[in-house]
């Protein structure tokens, strides 16, 4: 049998949150909660999977579709499972003119994944400008800012302070 | 003479704590907000519009006069909805804001409610701003136990919530109209305008859309006054401005500056930039954001303002200025940009979702050695199909993200086109494997 989306009580601090959020919005705009719905269950699950999407368009009373078409414009809300971490470089011109094609190739090499991919452990994506371009380059760990990533030693810092894979 | 401006927005920076709410009153933060509750809502308007402030998102429009277009008798509530979707490639002031002083946003977005008859606000901060989010929540939840923000502001009859939501990840949603369909809980689809915002904005009610700089500038106007503020800077454009300054330059960062600054000032000034990298020069600026068409090292002596650049054909945008020294390859830069702007196009209109990835592929196959004659009209073709310039701010399409496509594309080529035919000669990029300039590459 496959496992239930959310635990009763995870499905409960959902439902806690998600009131509290609708609190914000006037009663007859559910739907306008869709943003930090999908943002609260993919901080719970790491992802949206597709009952997740479903569960959140039934709480919003909307369609499936209409929360699929949200998670899939965005691209901080992943629709598939990424890696346990998951590494955003920014190689828009600001970063690029202090070695942020430098940075993505090393991180590939590091890694052991190409940009673009993901394996169990890593997502390594190109981002678009992250609005750190005076401290260039600059890079995403799990929504978590680390920039003035100008050698391959501050890059190493910054992935030895990473808790270990499980 | 030292060019750094009178701080206003930055004044508390570097103080300790200088995000709480208690660092923030004890420069004599919210004291304005106080003065203002015995104002006439009226008279906030009046003085925001003679103080010449103007929007810092990129538009630079006039916000008293914005503020002006609220319809006073509408039956339906107000909102006021603050754009922290900082995400112009070059611009990176509202994250330092919401870092260091979200009180001053705070008190901006309060006297702004009150003077415009608003009782939610939303701040929508872009996704990849978590730490900024949480730091704003903080101060929002400090605000409220401190009887600002809540039932009563400061103990008046007037009621004011504020509330931040946060984006996940698309350009686009910085557009005014884009980020009201987000705040809607949508995908982040322009709206045609007319109507505008003022009059038909969040959930179809008058919603007025400032920029975090632009608000967190107005409790220092009500202080101080409209015409202290206008004094300034010139006759257009009230108070000082933040530059960020990025790419090849020995000091980046966000600068405050008078906006008779000019760019070459802001390069070269030890306030500043500090110069060029040893033994480069300037090859081409960007003055603001990715958007805003290039200029070469000859128009470096205009100053970083709304109607300067906009005499030269240019725009002052989002204050974003990137430098490329004269070992950057500009094709390669220009098909960066184009390809952000291809991976950010919603796809909602035709020129813009079929045009920016045209132009990506055209720039990349001259940058690998491919061009061909006629590719460098190609390119000129697609950008002038998708808005024609000069002049700015006439495309084909619902949003400005068309013409901020096109805009680089035109200018790049039309004031650098021997680099561009050079790539076509030599069949190969003439800057080989260091095409990003002195900065450009990684050291162990």
């Amino acid at each position: 049998m496959a496992s239930p989306l959310l635990t009763a009580e995870e499905q409960r601090v959902f439902d806690d949150r998600l009131a509290e959020i609708l609190s914000h919005y006037p009663s007859d705009r559910k739907s306008a909660a869709m943003l930090p719905a999908l943002h609260l269950l993919q901080s719970m699950k790491g992802w949206l999977p597709p009952d997740g999407m479903e569960m959140v368009a039934h709480k919003l009373e909307v369609s499936p579709e209409r929360a699929y078409e949200v998670a899939t414009f965005y691209v901080m809300f992943h629709i598939r499972k990424p890696g346990k971490y998951v590494v955003d470089v920014c190689t828009n011109l600001s970063c690029s003119l202090w070695g942020a094609e430098d940075l993505l190739a090393y991180l590939e090499q590091k890694l052991g994944v190409t940009a673009g991919e993901s394996n169990g452990t890593w997502t390594l994506r190109e981002a678009e400008c992250l609005a750190s371009c005076g401290t260039a380059p600059c890079l995403q760990v799990n929504e978590v800012h680390h920039e003035n990533l100008r050698s391959r030693a501050a890059v190493d810092a910054v992935f030895a302070r990473l808790k270990p894979a499980s | 003479m030292p060019l750094a401006a009178e701080k206003i927005i930055t004044r508390n920076w570097g103080r300790p704590d200088s995000w709480t709410l208690d660092a923030y009153k004890g420069t004599g933060g919210y004291a304005t907000l106080e003065k203002v509750l015995g104002m006439q809502p009226a008279q906030i308007i009046d003085e925001v519009k003679k103080s010449n402030l103007r929007g810092r998102g990129g538009a630079g429009f006039p916000t008293g006069m914005k503020w002006s277009f609220v319809p006073k008798d509408s039956p339906k509530p107000k909102y006021l909805a603050v754009n922290a979707d900082e995400s112009e490639p070059g611009t990176f002031k509202d994250r330092y804001i919401l870092e260091n002083d979200p009180h001053m946003l705070l008190e901006g977005i309060a006297i702004a409610s009150f003077g415009l008859g608003v009782h939610t606000a939303y701040v929508y901060v872009r996704g990849e701003f978590r730490f900024q989010a949480e730091r704003l929540q903080k101060a929002i939840d400090e605000a409220y136990r401190a009887g600002i923000f809540g039932k009563k502001l400061l103990g008046r009859d007037f009621a004011l919530d504020c509330y931040v939501v946060r984006g996940a990840g698309a350009y686009i949603c910085g557009e005014e109209t884009g980020m009201l369909e987000s705040l809607e809980g949508k995908k982040g689809w322009p709206r045609l305008k007319p109507p505008f915002p003022a009059v038909v904005g969040l959930f179809g009610c008058p919603t007025v859309v400032n920029n975090v700089e632009t608000l967190a500038a107005v409790p220092a106007i009500l202080q101080k006054g409209a015409d202290w503020f206008a004094k300034l800077g010139p006759d257009k454009s009230g108070g000082t401005r933040m530059v960020c300054l990025s790419g090849s330059v020995n000091r980046p960062g966000v600068f405050k500056v008078m906006l008779s600054t000019t760019v070459r000032e802001l390069i070269e000034s030890p306030d500043f930039g500090q110069g060029m990298p040893p033994g480069r020069k300037v090859k081409a600026v960007i003055p603001g954001g990715s958007s805003a068409p290039v200029m070469t090292a000859d128009e470096l002596d205009v100053a970083l303002e709304f109607e300067a650049l906009k005499q030269i054909q240019n725009m002052a945008g989002s204050g974003g200025v990137i430098v490329m020294d004269d070992a950057t390859c500009l094709v390669r830069s220009l098909w960066r940009v184009s390809r952000f702007y291809a991976e950010e196009s919603c796809g909602q209109c035709t020129p813009c979702r079929e045009g920016t990835p045209w132009m990506t592929r055209v720039l990349r196959k001259l940058e690998e050695g491919r061009g061909e004659e006629g590719d460098i009209e190609t390119l000129l073709n697609v950008a002038q199909s998708i808005a024609p310039y000069p002049p700015m701010g006439l495309g084909q399409t619902i949003c400005a993200l068309g013409d901020a496509a096109a805009l680089p594309v035109h200018s790049f080529v039309v004031k650098f086109r021997q680099e561009f035919e050079d790539h076509i000669r030599l069949g190969k990029c003439p800057f080989g494997d260091k095409p990003w300039g002195h900065y450009g590459a990684m050291t162990a």
